[in-house]
């Protein structure tokens, strides 16, 4: 073999190390994205979560009780709001509200009774879940107590009265003059067991 | 001396490589082999069974509505074969004949050896067969296999899950990890290996949209299996993700599905622009039209395709902002999918053009795309769509261009590299056979589920009204014939793998590219001294 062959073969071999490099780089590269991006479908939850609860959206209400500070009632306007309930298939309660509509003044504290029982022979814990639609009236509706920040368990044939207390926010979009909020009753008693 | 030692040794490992290979014999050569053609063979045969499996199934979907009334299936049972109908089709037909097609075709286009990482490349292919016979033995469940359709929303595969969800969740996980990684040894290989003096903007436009569509493997399939894994364990395991009884949001489980959802659309169809942007000029013996406005355009889809999800959850009640934002961007998609049909014409516009049947199908493909990126507009007009979704308008659609446009570019391609890859001419009066039975057949199948739509039949239901019987014959009819076409094409493979008329190096006079400098069948080992390109 000649000097200048060998010569050739040498920085072959050596562009074979630094092409094996340069893969193995890629590939690191590549992985990173792969773990980012199955990270990335995991924080979408949150960040879906935060997305509507800045702006409402899906009528998705706070999880925490609003406090009352409002300095004034806006007594030129009348929202009337709406109440609906229903049950989850496979719970057994008589779930319904007292009023099925009420009207409110703009910054007016109200408090309605929701009445539940449970009709079956067995203790069951439920959970009610709100909805307020118009989607974009979530935000300016302020739940101050509400039967919903809790589950709610009863004995097999107890009844209970349970009290939501809201007002709603000055600034509602001119607009909106009825809001509808509507709550559905789950069964979670296995999840509350285990 | 050192230097003869060096060269013994490099001798030795590329020696070694090859006895590797060419000693196995009968089953264990494919088990273990390393090479690329192999491996892609292997790609496309597996997608062309389970594109007959699955197309048995469709055809009981369609034997069920021949008629209106319940003649053959249960409800329940018609459900699970619109399931795994769509998982098979998506995951186990169109995605692997790609990669068998990526496999063949990309290390001799840009002059390698073999893919960057051959040992990969057999782990990818061999993990998909227990992906689908995981899926497949659902059947013999109790419970049955999957039922929730393949867009698998929750809480039908959550709560009202029948007991598959287990199954479906870890064929997917399966088929995901495959995916991915044959995506990775994708784009390593175009990174690492070209040829010296091909440069990207050198490359052929197969291998540019096939690395476009790795990299949207390698962003959203880790999406899914996120995805598969909370409805897993949402199932499962007690968390609620998507149960709104513990806080969590089934609409949620819509925006993460379609996310990876819509960039998975264009995974289907991003190679088979490339493969009509090599066959088409190739007939019509002028270069592509507009190479680097292809290349862009090819882009600039992949982008767009992040940021219009929503589109397929326009009726879940979105805010008008919403609705406004995801309907424009959609509609953006047009712009530069009306770039690519307008190059396409451009290259036939004048060219001397003859119509060998990779020719036919890529036209066909042409034609009748576009026809499914037309009604893709009408769907992505909110207040229609709120009129059309989940209507068979949206399954004549997604069928315009997943059937007349992905797969009718799997046999543009198939067409026009067979004479390469068995090194025999194939039979023209039986391929002229088959697309002018499939053409006509596929448009008997789908376009009357356009006026279906309209009219307002939903999709996935195994019993419709009177009103619906007569297009519902005619479109089962079709369905029949479609799939005895695709038996013509069966036949024609292996008559050319057996033989026929030897095949010159480069049968089609107007074709480019280096696969066509290797003689025919392409030999085992191909590029093992890298060409130069000027
Ligand atoms: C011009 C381009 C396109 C536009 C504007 C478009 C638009 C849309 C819209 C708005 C929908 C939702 C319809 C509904 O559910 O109401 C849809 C569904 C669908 N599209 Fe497209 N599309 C385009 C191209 C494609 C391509 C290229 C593919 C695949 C190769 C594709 C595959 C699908 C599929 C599979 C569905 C239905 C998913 C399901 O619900 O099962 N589309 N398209
Ligand atoms: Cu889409």
């Amino acid at each position: 073999m000649t000097n200048g062959e060998s010569q050739n073969k040498l920085s072959k071999q050596a562009q074979a190390t630094t092409h094996d490099a340069s893969v193995k780089k890629t590939v690191k590269k590549l992985m990173l994205i792969v773990f980012g991006m199955f990270g990335f479908g995991f924080a979408l939850v949150p960040l879906y979560d935060v997305f509507c609860d800045i702006t409402g959206l899906n009528g998705k209400t706070s999880n925490v009780a609003a406090s009352y500070n409002v300095k004034s009632i806006d007594t030129e306007r009348t929202i009337t709001v709406q109440f609906l309930t229903r049950t989850a298939k496979g719970i057994p309660w008589k779930f319904e509200p007292m009023v099925n509509e009420v009207e409110v003044h703009p910054g007016e504290r109200k408090t309605v009774i929701f009445y539940a029982k449970n009709e079956s022979t067995s203790d069951i814990v439920g959970q009610a879940v709100p909805s307020v639609s118009p989607g974009r009236a979530a935000v300016y509706f302020q739940k101050i107590e509400c039967f919903c920040f809790n589950s709610q368990p009863l004995k097999a044939s107890e009844d209970v009265e349970m009290g939501l207390q809201f007002y709603v926010d000055l600034d509602i979009p001119d607009d909106v003059s009825t809001i509808t909020l509507s709550y559905t009753l789950y069964d979670i008693t296995s999840s509350v067991d285990s | 001396m050192t230097t003869d030692v060096i060269d013994d040794q490099s001798e030795h490992d590329s020696h070694d490589g090859e006895h590797h290979d060419h000693k196995m014999t009968g089953i264990k050569r494919w088990l273990y082999t390393t090479n690329h053609k192999d491996i892609g063979s292997m790609y496309l045969w597996f997608s062309f069974i389970m594109f007959l499996t699955g197309g048995a199934m469709a055809l009981v979907i369609r034997a069920e509505l021949f008629q209106p009334g319940l003649q053959i299936i249960e409800p329940d049972f018609f459900n699970q074969m619109t399931t795994v109908h769509g998982l098979i089709m998506v995951f186990g037909a169109i995605m692997p004949a790609f990669t068998g097609l990526a496999n063949w075709m990309l290390p001799m286009m840009v002059g390698a050896p073999d893919m960057a990482l051959p040992r990969l490349n057999n782990w990818s292919f061999w993990i998909l067969p227990f992906a689908f016979a995981i899926l497949l033995s659902s059947f013999f469940m109790e419970s049955g296999a999957p039922n929730f359709g393949w867009t698998f929303y929750a809480p039908l595969s959550t709560t009202y899950s029948n007991g598959s969800t287990a199954f479906f969740v870890f064929a997917v996980h399966i088929m995901g990890i495959s995916s991915i990684m044959g995506a990775i040894n994708i784009v390593v290989t175009i990174m690492n290996m070209r040829a010296p003096g091909m440069t990207y903007m050198k490359m052929p436009l197969f291998v540019w949209t096939f690395f476009i569509t790795a990299y949207l493997l390698i962003a959203v399939m880790p999406v899914l299996a996120g995805t598969v894994t909370m409805v897993l364990t949402d199932t499962y395991f007690g968390t609620s993700f998507f149960d709104a009884a513990g806080g969590g949001d089934p609409v949620m489980f819509q925006h993460i599905f379609w996310f990876f959802g819509h960039p998975e659309v264009y995974i289907m169809i991003l190679p088979a622009f490339g493969i009509v942007s090599t066959t088409i000029p190739a007939f019509s013996r002028k270069p592509l039209f507009g190479y680097s406005s292809m290349v862009y355009a090819t882009a600039s889809i992949a982008f767009l395709s992040f940021i219009v999800w929503a589109h397929h959850m326009f009726t879940t009640g979105m805010p008008l902002f919403g609705e406004l934002f995801f309907m424009y961007c959609t509609m953006l998609i047009a712009v530069p999918t009306g770039v690519k049909v307008f190059n396409w014409a451009a290259t036939m516009w004048r060219g001397s053009l003859s119509f060998e049947t990779p020719m036919l199908f890529s036209i066909a493909f042409v034609i009748l795309f576009t026809i499914g990126g037309f009604s893709g507009l009408m769907l992505a007009m909110t207040p229609a769509d709120f009129q059309y979704h989940d209507t068979y308008f949206v399954v004549a659609h997604f069928h315009y261009v997943l059937v007349t446009g992905a797969l009718f570019s799997i046999f543009a391609g198939a067409y026009y590299w067979l004479p390469k890859w068995t090194g025999y001419m194939y039979n023209d009066t039986l391929s002229k056979w088959h697309f002018w039975c499939s053409l006509i057949s596929v448009n008997l199948l789908f376009f009357p589920m356009h006026f279906l739509g309209l009219a307002g039949m939903p999709r996935r239901i195994p019993d419709y009204a009177l009103q619906f019987a007569d297009f519902n014959k005619w479109v089962s009819i079709g369905g029949f014939a479609f799939g005895i076409s695709q038996l013509i094409f069966l036949v024609l493979v292996i008559k050319c793998i057996r033989g026929g008329e030897k095949a010159p190096m480069k049968p089609w006079d107007g074709a480019e590219g280096l696969e066509w400098t290797v003689p025919s069948p392409a030999p085992y080992h191909t590029f093992t001294t890298p060409p130069k390109i000027d």
